[in-house]
């Protein structure tokens, strides 16, 4: 090992050199360089500390709607009452202490040609570089007779962490003994795509406790889902799933489990084959990007196509579109991908105000799952950017999800790994 | 063959300058593939920024030894220690890339975070490590060549005893004897000992 600890010396001379004779430019250029961020999530505060991180000289300054950051990550085992929303919740003086400026107020215009960021109080912030990371939105109106206000009220989404979350939770605590909860899973693509199903496990893993003779039904615009094996496995093992006494039941879209329509009062969901009527109903809505993104003119269609070198958009230059709302496939919409490429677009962005071409990017995505007590599942993925079609491949023969039957021991890991992820993701993005 | 790698690294070491000092010279030349702090970032997510994670199933992997980097890396490719997600995802980089990335952790500060732990086990694992295992897991196990130990996440040490014990991880030259003879000095306490008086240390 030696070989490689000369070789970094070697390096970092190397760098020193080029530096003693070269280093001036960004001296010469003069005043600090400004990224305006727009949304105070995970990609949001993730390319905000790695800004810094990549060179302090540049300032930053996050603008996010709300005072603190609720993540929706673990936010389904608030479902299962394993934890609460406050333990889900982070404020920003983690960045701040890092020099980032953090405002707390709503963008509602960006202008691309002044480089200039307008907030809904009234204010203009000029930017060298804009990074935009709004997550969803939701397509209102997909489902007749629900919109945000029945959202609000009576029949969560939950697909924003946050009083929704809690709503759910107290109506499946207070359901009936033997109560039905529906699930109404989106069409793709969509944030979070194990996300519906997990929910589904942790409210069985209440109802396995307090409440075993409830029944979950999971309403599906779709055939098949994300880790769907792995997911019926741990249904089957922990939730009877495929018995008559199963606390779970998937309805796949050609089954009948598409959903038309929806009467709030009696909680009555139109199929196209039958209705269904639930004590409680979750209704994850289909999604598109978050709204400064429609009114920046960052999209096409649903969500916000970008350059997948640099995550900058394809609309407009010198804005950067990251997590959720980009358009990122093969990428899923997750906290991990949003992290992953807010990093590609800080060092993007850096080389860019250095003169310099970009490297490659480079992307991880891993997720884990909590199926139940001891059971864990994940999924994960290293990307390349293929140039020449624009598009982010997985590097053949590597990522996955777990493997089939494994044994007990693997699954219970595979839970706590789940838990120490949240940890460092959290550290990573605003610690 | 020493002399050989050494030649090699000097060569591609006058390379790094020359290409730095290239693309300084000649901007927006081509592309370059990811640097390894870029591919190193993308970990972070799991093991903390920079390595120094703050789940105590992820180990630490700040300041870890670029070999011992490698070699797990390389195991984990080779589907030779317990599946995790690891096995899945270094399967992505080549033996050049985990090297950089090795190099990229290797030089990062390894911050340690008090855990809670059994005083008294702890007690009883400092002389079994004394008497087992100190002779490469040096000063405590400080990060070396031997890993990191001292101050390394207990449930993350847990699991790895567990994956020699159970052989699903491949003994290091000499360690199996070792562990067996502290387990007869021991018994059941002997790995709870270790793992506490490991994750006592700051
Ligand atoms: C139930 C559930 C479970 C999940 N579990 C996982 C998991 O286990 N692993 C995983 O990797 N991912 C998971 N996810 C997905 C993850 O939450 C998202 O993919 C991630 O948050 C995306 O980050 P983002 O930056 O795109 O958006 P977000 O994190 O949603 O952040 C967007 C931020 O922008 C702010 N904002 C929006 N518009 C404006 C504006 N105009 N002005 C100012 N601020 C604005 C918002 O208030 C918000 O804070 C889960 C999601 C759900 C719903």
């Amino acid at each position: 090992m030696t070989n490689l600890k000369r070789r970094t010396f070697i390096r970092a001379a190397g760098a020193a050199a080029a530096l003693g004779t070269l280093g001036f430019p960004s001296l010469v250029l003069g005043a600090a360089r400004r990224v305006v961020v727009v949304g105070g999530g995970v990609g949001g505060c993730t390319a905000a500390k790695y800004l810094r991180k990549l060179d302090p000289s540049i300032a930053v300054t996050l603008i996010e709607s709300k005072p603190a950051y609720t993540s929706c990550f673990m936010s389904n085992e608030v479902l299962s009452g394993e934890r609460t929303l406050q333990s889900l919740t982070f404020g920003y003086d983690g960045l701040r202490g890092h020099g980032i400026e953090v405002l707390q107020e709503t963008v509602v215009g960006i202008d691309p040609e002044r480089r200039q960021v307008k907030t809904a109080g009234g204010r203009a912030i000029d930017y060298d570089a804009c990074v935009v990371s709004p997550g969803i939105g939701f397509k209102w109106g997909a489902i007749e007779g629900y919109d945000e206000q029945v959202a609000n009220e009576a029949i969560p989404h939950a697909w924003n962490a946050g009083p929704q979350t809690q709503l759910l939770r107290d109506q499946i605590e207070a359901m009936p003994e033997g109560g039905h909860v529906i699930i109404v899973a989106p069409p793709d693509p969509f944030k979070c795509p194990p996300g519906p199903y997990e929910r589904a496990s942790q409210i069985a893993l209440y109802c396995k406790h307090h409440k075993p003779r409830a029944k979950i039904t999971i309403l599906d615009a779709k055939d098949a889902f994300s880790k769907q094996a792995l997911y019926i496995e741990g249904w089957t093992k922990l939730y009877g799933y495929g018995t008559d006494n199963s606390l779970i039941q998937w309805v796949s879209a050609a089954g009948g489990g598409a959903v038309e329509a929806l009467d709030p009062s009696t909680r009555t969901l139109t199929g196209l084959v039958e209705e269904f009527q639930g004590d409680v109903v979750n209704i994850i809505p289909p999604q598109k990007a978050g709204a400064i993104a429609f009114a920046a003119d960052l999209v096409d269609g649903d969500w916000c196509p970008v350059n997948k070198r640099t995550f900058e958009s394809s609309r407009h230059k010198g804005i950067y579109v990251l997590g959720d709302a980009s358009s990122a496939a093969t990428m899923p919409k997750s906290a991990y991908a949003a992290n992953s490429q807010a990093k590609v677009a800080a060092a993007a962005i850096v080389a860019g105000f250095q003169g310099k071409e970009p490297d490659d990017p480079t992307f991880v995505n891993t997720c884990y799952s909590v199926v139940g007590e001891d059971f864990g599942i994940s999924v994960a993925a290293v990307y390349r950017l293929n140039a020449e079609t624009n598009t982010i491949e997985s590097i053949p023969g590597s990522g996955g999800v777990s493997p089939a039957n494994a044994s007990p021991e693997i699954r219970k890991r595979e839970v706590s790994y789940a838990h120490s992820w949240f940890k460092n993701v959290i550290n990573d993005m605003m610690e | 063959m020493e002399n050989m790698k050494r030649d090699k690294t000097v060569h591609r070491g006058v390379c790094h300058l020359l290409l730095a000092m290239l693309a300084l010279v000649l901007p927006a030349a081509v592309s370059a593939e990811p640097s390894g702090q870029a591919m190193s970032f993308t970990c972070a997510g799991c093991h903390g920024t920079d390595g120094a994670s703050v789940g105590p199933s992820m180990p630490a992997i700040a300041g870890m030894d670029p070999e011992v980097f490698v070699d797990a890396m390389q195991a984990y490719r080779q589907d030779e220690r317990n599946a995790s997600i690891m096995n899945r995802i270094a399967k992505a980089y080549t033996d050049e890339q985990l090297k950089e990335m090795a190099w990229f952790f290797a030089s990062q500060r390894l911050r340690l975070f008090p855990q809670p732990h059994d005083p008294v086990l702890a007690e009883q694992g400092a002389r079994l490590h004394e008497e087992y295992c100190e002779k490469c897991h040096e000063k405590g196990g400080r990060p070396g060549d031997a890993g990191t130990l001292a101050g390394q996440w207990m449930p993350y040490l847990h699991y790895s005893m567990e994956d020699f014990i159970n052989g699903k991880r491949k003994w290091p030259r000499k360690m199996q004897r070792k562990v067996d003879a502290a387990i007869e000095a021991a018994g059941d306490k002997a790995i709870p000992a270790l793992v506490n008086y490991y994750g006592s240390q700051q």
